[in-house]
């Protein structure tokens, strides 16, 4: 049996917390950050990597990356056991945590580059190879020269996306790496990190908080929540598991009372215009649309698909989720 | 072997120019460096009114004694210096952690750029004032000026693991300000930064002479003015690079343990 490039299970993180009862007592609670988590990620794969504040996202990413041990459980990241080989698996992966700054402050970015680049003993060609792709894409040019200190959060977290990767990562680990950009900038790193999938075979591990990034980004996704693995699988077959009802929007030619077709309800009207919820699996979008412009004259119409956020956040919620053990989407 | 050298030297570049970056602080700095070499200078040489000799320096070996000690402060910086108990509490030390080479070894390299910006811009400057206005003594064999350089770099070293010590209490306890300013009380007077470690009672002096304080500044101050010379350079040297040692291996080990109470742990 060949082994996945990263392979958990059973991993488990218990975190001791103190609490301040009295002048001289304490209370003592055992959290349980990560919970029996088992999954695995094959080479090449972009995993997102979601769950609720607390869910123990970080916690996880820090037991992959060898800097946090685990109460139970086994991992290992590329053939190797992170926290006993911390620093061999170090030359291995490339690790963006959010809000940690792995720039050097005081620092022109370039200079912080040059570091990196001794630190990994990356060879003088393949550094001006890489640095040369990363300027070109990033578009770091304008301010490789700044300090580091004066650059905007979206400057930065492109220089920090090429600290991790001038070193040919074979993984890499993405903790929040969109948090705080704009759009624009949000859109420069999900594309810069496709196409160092696509071209450069990088198995990427997110972990966010932004579900636009999955949608762009992953097509496989980890739920995660009070440390539980809630669900492995296909985003779209999520969404067909979970997403709410499609709804079809129609303008009226004139405003009528709420439209009575089959297989369809309507969720509210304002005015001429109607929202109609309806269950994808049981009707197609095509006969709905049949079935309302043979009772009403339409003037427009526009169908919702469900989005992840509104998926997510019902499984959140706990409405849609299992009883037992994780989901395995398709 | 090459490839870690040039690596090191990066970091040395860097670390030098993390605090060229800061031209103003230096400005401000040599100021009050030279302000307090002239108080202690003077007060030095009232003390010579009454004796020509005090613990084997005369008048002009005191003086310069204290610009030689001047230049040296920010060079070894004792106290005052946070960076690795920062990151501890940031938790940016967890970015430390997944570098394929040991943080004290990259901190180490950047150290010692920074000491070399230090010698250069903190300094040479207040020392070159004071021999202007005091009979400072220079060294006259190129032998003792790199006695003195060789010593100087040492110091730095012992002094880079003693910072490291009190950096490390932040594993365990937010509170490093507390140690940092002990670490310094001490420091400061067995060093023999203030006075001389000869000028002390013997008993004190016995004392200061069993600590590392020594080889962080009067070791090379003593090269520097002569009270240290001959064949006792080389015993003096052969000190400082066991304390190196000693507190190398001391810094390394309580370094990886707070690392693995973090690891163990959370932070």
């Amino acid at each position: 049996m060949t082994m996945a490039l990263i392979e958990v299970e059973g991993l488990r993180k218990d975190f001791t917390v103190t609490r301040k009862t009295g002048v001289l007592r304490r209370a003592r609670a055992v959290v349980h950050a990560v919970d029996g988590l088992t999954f695995s990620v094959e080479r090449g794969e972009i995993v997102g990597y979601i769950g609720p504040n607390g869910a123990g996202k970080s916690t996880t990413v820090k037991m992959l990356t060898g800097i946090l041990v685990p109460t139970a459980g086994r991992i290992s990241v590329g053939g190797l056991v992170p926290t006993d080989r911390r620093t061999e698996l170090a030359r291995r992966i490339g690790v963006l945590f959010g809000q940690r700054v792995q720039l050097w402050w005081d620092l022109p970015l370039i200079e912080s580059f040059e570091l990196l680049r001794h630190m990994y003993r990356v060879g003088a060609d393949r550094y001006r190879e890489n640095l040369a792709t990363f300027r070109e894409l990033l578009e770091l040019d304008p301010f490789l020269g700044t300090p580091v200190r004066q650059l905007s959060l979206g400057q930065r977290v492109r220089g920090e996306l090429t600290a991790a990767m001038l070193h040919d990562p074979e993984i890499l680990f993405l903790d929040e790496p969109t948090i705080g950009l704009d759009i624009v900038a949000k859109q420069r790193v999900r594309e810069f990190l496709l196409r160092a999938n696509r071209e450069h075979g990088v198995t990427v591990l997110l972990t966010t908080h932004d579900l636009a990034d999955i949608e762009r980004l992953a097509r496989r996704i980890l739920i995660i929540d009070h440390g539980r693995l809630i669900y492995d699988g296909e985003l779209e077959a999520l969404k067909r598991r979970f997403g709410p009802r499609r709804v079809l929007v129609v303008d009226l030619v004139e405003p009528a009372p709420p439209l009575r077709v089959d297989g369809g309800e309507v969720v509210r009207t304002d005015g001429p215009r109607q929202w109609i919820a309806f269950d994808g699996d049981r009707i197609t979008a095509a006969a709905l649309i049949a079935a309302v412009t043979a009772v009403a004259a339409v003037r427009d119409l526009t169908l919702e698909e469900p989005e992840i956020e509104s998926v997510v956040r019902e499984i959140y919620a706990g409405r849609a989720r299992p009883e037992a053990g994780p989901i395995r989407g398709s | 072997m090459l490839a870690s050298l040039r690596a090191d030297l990066a970091m040395a570049r860097r670390g030098y120019a993390r605090y060229a970056a800061y031209p103003g602080a230096a400005l401000a700095g040599i100021f009050t460096n030279t302000v307090f070499g002239f108080m202690r200078a003077f007060i030095l040489l009232a003390l010579y009114q009454q004796r020509a000799n005090i613990g084997g320096y005369d008048a002009s070996a005191a003086v310069t004694y204290v610009w030689v000690g001047q230049a040296l402060l920010m060079t070894v910086f004792m106290w005052g210096w946070l960076d690795i108990a920062v990151r501890i509490r940031t938790g940016d030390i967890a970015t430390d952690l997944v570098r394929p080479i040991h943080p004290l070894r990259a901190a180490l390299g950047f150290d010692l750029g920074r000491a070399a910006y230090h010698i250069v811009f903190r300094g040479i400057p207040p020392f070159v004032v004071g021999m202007a206005f005091f009979p400072v003594r220079l060294p006259s064999e190129i032998a003792v000026w790199i006695a003195f350089l060789v010593s100087l770099v040492l110091a730095v070293v012992v002094s880079f693991f003693f910072r490291v010590l009190y950096n490390v209490v932040g594993f365990w306890t937010t509170d490093v300000r507390g140690t940092m300013m002990l670490g310094g009380i001490i420091a400061n007077l067995f060093s023999g930064f203030l006075i001389p470690v000869s000028f002390f009672p013997d008993w004190l002096a016995a004392i200061a002479r069993a600590t590392p304080f020594p080889s962080i500044v009067q070791t090379p101050i003593d090269i520097f003015v002569g009270t240290v010379s001959g064949p006792a350079i080389v015993g003096a040297l052969v000190t400082q690079i066991a304390w190196a040692i000693a507190l190398g291996l001391a810094a390394r080990w309580t370094f990886d343990l707070g690392v693995r109470r973090l690891v163990v742990q959370g932070g």
